[in-house]
């Protein structure tokens, strides 16, 4: 399937509309304007983007501590994203959940985890909702390297094959999992590891947004059809540390900016459709101006939204008080 | 109405349940008896035959078998819930609750709250507890204060079939994570149990009997040995009120220390082991809001701080006994 013009440009729009989100909180974090832990997706846009594109309202999706660019692929609100990081009343969680925990179920987003391997047992349920109510939904559980070592991932695979469930698994393989290398803490391969459940694995360069959403794609239609669940590898770099005020000694010199001058994934994808003349470069430049301008008042309003209340502390949970 | 085994009371309510809304889904290891079961009616209904019946009945798309995976299907079930279906899941003891906890307490506790409370959980996890069946350290705990140590959970403790019955439907049609816990040692028992639905909300305790002199304060499988222990007494005409808080979370605290301040004693007999349990929790309670009522120090009768062990004869020491529940009565009223 050819992707529309229109397409092309939403996928445009919410890859950079990630970036300049990230780009921003590191800045007001930097700042100190912003709360507790921050883990930031810059850099890996094409992933959440590429796979999100193939899914509606209807389809779930788990997140990773690194939640903010899946949040914005799954068409959350980035307005009330930015209040729910600043902690304020109106945000997207009421300010209860922050940065590790933000979610929208109306929207299919069934948080990021501050629980690393949290998220594929919730994916198998959601998939389990979908094939037991017969919605024609899936469900993507996205992983970080370190959460593909974590018991439930596994166990979760198992699940899902032996329930056939409507199930993607995305491994987001950025190279480290908090400082430590994926090259060391994953033994074998994250594709065998599919195919030793019996399911389908196939590993794409995740700075190529066309790569990610084709095997996204063939994954989410085989789920949709009954065909049962399967796993991409999406091997790709993250520009920032692991949290906030992660100093990154144990990347090498110029690392980063090597992967930023040769892979940008927003750079590729201009080159790509500018050159093949699917898109003109003024378009391009006017999404950018648009989103800077989306980023800018976002960040505003957040700045000068109420925190909640004291009273807003004992809402929300079962127990009377 | 008809004499009905708390196994029959818990299998009747969520065969109702499950007749009444198609979402009402059945998961567990041996729950369908393992796919490749000679016969549906052979299906173990779990492994002491809880939901046995409802394959047959429902089908396989509603009473899942689990590898043995509790992480990822306890999890599975937490995420199920919050997108539209009303899950039962069996977690086969509640020893084993140590690999899945996450998926309870950092999951499914917190979806309501972490998310602004745009979020449901209507889950159900059923598991057994409990000491008696000679089933040693890690198939025979209590561990209902741990749940309800955790904020999100609602925690309940059926003492009877009748009460089994009733809170099991209200778990089930609850919007929120409901640990339910049943004790092993009472599948057998009996009693009137009616064949028609019906609820029993969650935190308003029962007054299994009322009295002058002490209030007794017991949970799940404790009420049964309270209720004989006042039994026993009044011929020595002392006279107890028998509290049944049926939910530990929420929890009756009302209707607890009403009854504190009409007899100015209290015993709290917990299964549970001594540390941080609900004795001492509705001890702490009691110091703080109603000290002035009290004629006696608050007593517990709980078991020791140790394991649960094999032996029949350590195993009958460890349990709370109804002897131990007098005599501690006996205290309060001697002080």
């Amino acid at each position: 399937m050819q992707l529309s013009r229109d397409d092309l440009v939403r996928a445009y729009r919410t890859m950079r509309t990630i970036r300049e989100f990230e780009d921003r909180v590191h800045d007001e974090f930097a700042a100190g304007k912003i709360p507790g832990f921050v883990h930031l997706y810059a850099g890996e846009e094409a992933s959440a983007v590429g796979v999100c594109l193939n899914l509606t309202d209807k389809d779930y999706i788990a997140s990773t501590h690194r939640g903010h660019g899946h949040c914005i692929a799954k068409g959350c609100d980035v307005g009330a994203m930015m209040k729910e990081i600043y902690g304020r009343a109106d945000g997207l969680c009421g300010g209860k959940g922050g940065s590790m925990h933000i979610a929208d179920l109306t929207r299919g987003m069934m948080g990021a985890n501050g629980i690393v391997g949290g998220g594929p047992p919730l994916i198998c349920g959601a998939a389990l909702s979908a094939k037991t109510l017969k919605t024609g939904g899936v469900a993507v559980a996205f992983v970080g390297d370190g959460g593909s070592n974590q018991g439930t991932t596994l166990e979760s695979y198992n699940l899902a094959k032996v329930w056939d469930l409507p199930a993607v698994f995305v491994v987001e393989d950025n190279g480290y999992a908090e400082a430590t290398p994926s090259a060391w803490s994953v033994g074998g391969s994250q594709v065998k590891r599919a195919e030793g459940f019996g399911m389908p694995g196939i590993e794409v360069d995740g700075h190529d947004f066309f790569a990610v959403h084709d095997a996204a794609r063939t994954a989410i239609e085989r789920a949709r059809k009954g065909g049962g669940p399967s796993l991409i590898h999406v091997k790709l770099a993250r520009y920032y540390g692991h949290f906030e005020g992660d100093a990154m000694t144990y990347r090498g010199d110029g690392e980063v900016d090597t992967i930023k001058g040769g892979k940008d994934c927003l750079t590729l994808f201009r080159q790509k459709v500018t050159e093949a003349g699917l898109l003109e470069a003024d378009q391009l430049d006017e999404v950018d101006a648009e989103v800077k301008a989306l980023i800018d008042g976002a960040v505003g309003d957040a700045e000068s939204a109420a925190a909640p209340g004291e009273a807003d502390l004992v809402t929300d949970v079962y127990v009377r008080y | 109405m008809a004499k009905k085994s708390y196994r029959q009371a818990i299998n009747d309510a969520i065969r109702q349940e499950m007749l009444a809304d198609p979402r009402v889904v059945v998961m567990g290891e041996d729950n369908a008896g393992g796919i490749e079961a000679p016969g549906e009616d052979d299906a173990w209904g779990g492994v002491l035959g809880v939901t046995k019946g409802l394959m047959p009945e429902f089908g396989r798309e509603r009473v899942l078998d689990t590898p043995i995976s509790e992480s990822a299907f306890i999890g599975a079930a937490a995420g199920a819930a919050a997108t539209g279906l009303r899950p039962v899941a069996e977690l086969m003891f509640v020893d084993f609750m140590g690999v899945c906890f996450d998926q309870i307490f950092n999951q499914a506790g917190k979806f309501r709250y972490m998310f602004g409370g745009k979020a449901v959980t209507p889950l159900v996890v059923r598991t057994m507890y409990g000491a008696g069946f000679r089933a040693a350290s890690q198939h025979s705990q209590c561990l209902y204060p741990i749940f309800t140590h955790v904020p999100g959970l609602k925690v309940v403790l059926p003492s009877s079939p009748y009460e089994a019955k009733g809170l099991m439907i209200q778990a089930i049609r609850d919007d929120d994570p409901v640990i339910f816990l049943e004790h092993k040692v009472m599948y057998d028992d009996e009693e009137d149990v009616p064949d028609e639905s019906y609820t029993i909300p969650f935190g308003e305790a029962n007054l299994t009997r009322e009295g002058d002199d002490v209030t007794v304060v017991a949970f799940g499988r404790m009420v049964g040995l309270a209720n004989a222990a006042a039994d026993a007494l009044e011929k020595d005409g002392i006279s107890c009120t028998v509290v049944d808080p049926r939910t530990t979370s929420p929890l009756d605290t009302d209707t607890i220390l009403e009854c504190v301040e009409e007899t100015g004693r209290l015993v709290i007999v917990d299964e549970a082991s001594p540390r941080c349990n609900m004795a001492t929790d509705i001890s702490a309670l009691v110091a703080q809001e109603a000290f002035g009522a009290l004629k006696a120090p608050v007593r517990m009768v709980s078991p020791p701080h140790t394991p649960v062990p094999f032996a029949p004869e350590l195993e009958d020491a460890y349990i709370p006994s109804q002897a131990k529940i007098e005599t501690a009565i006996r205290g309060v009223m001697a002080h």
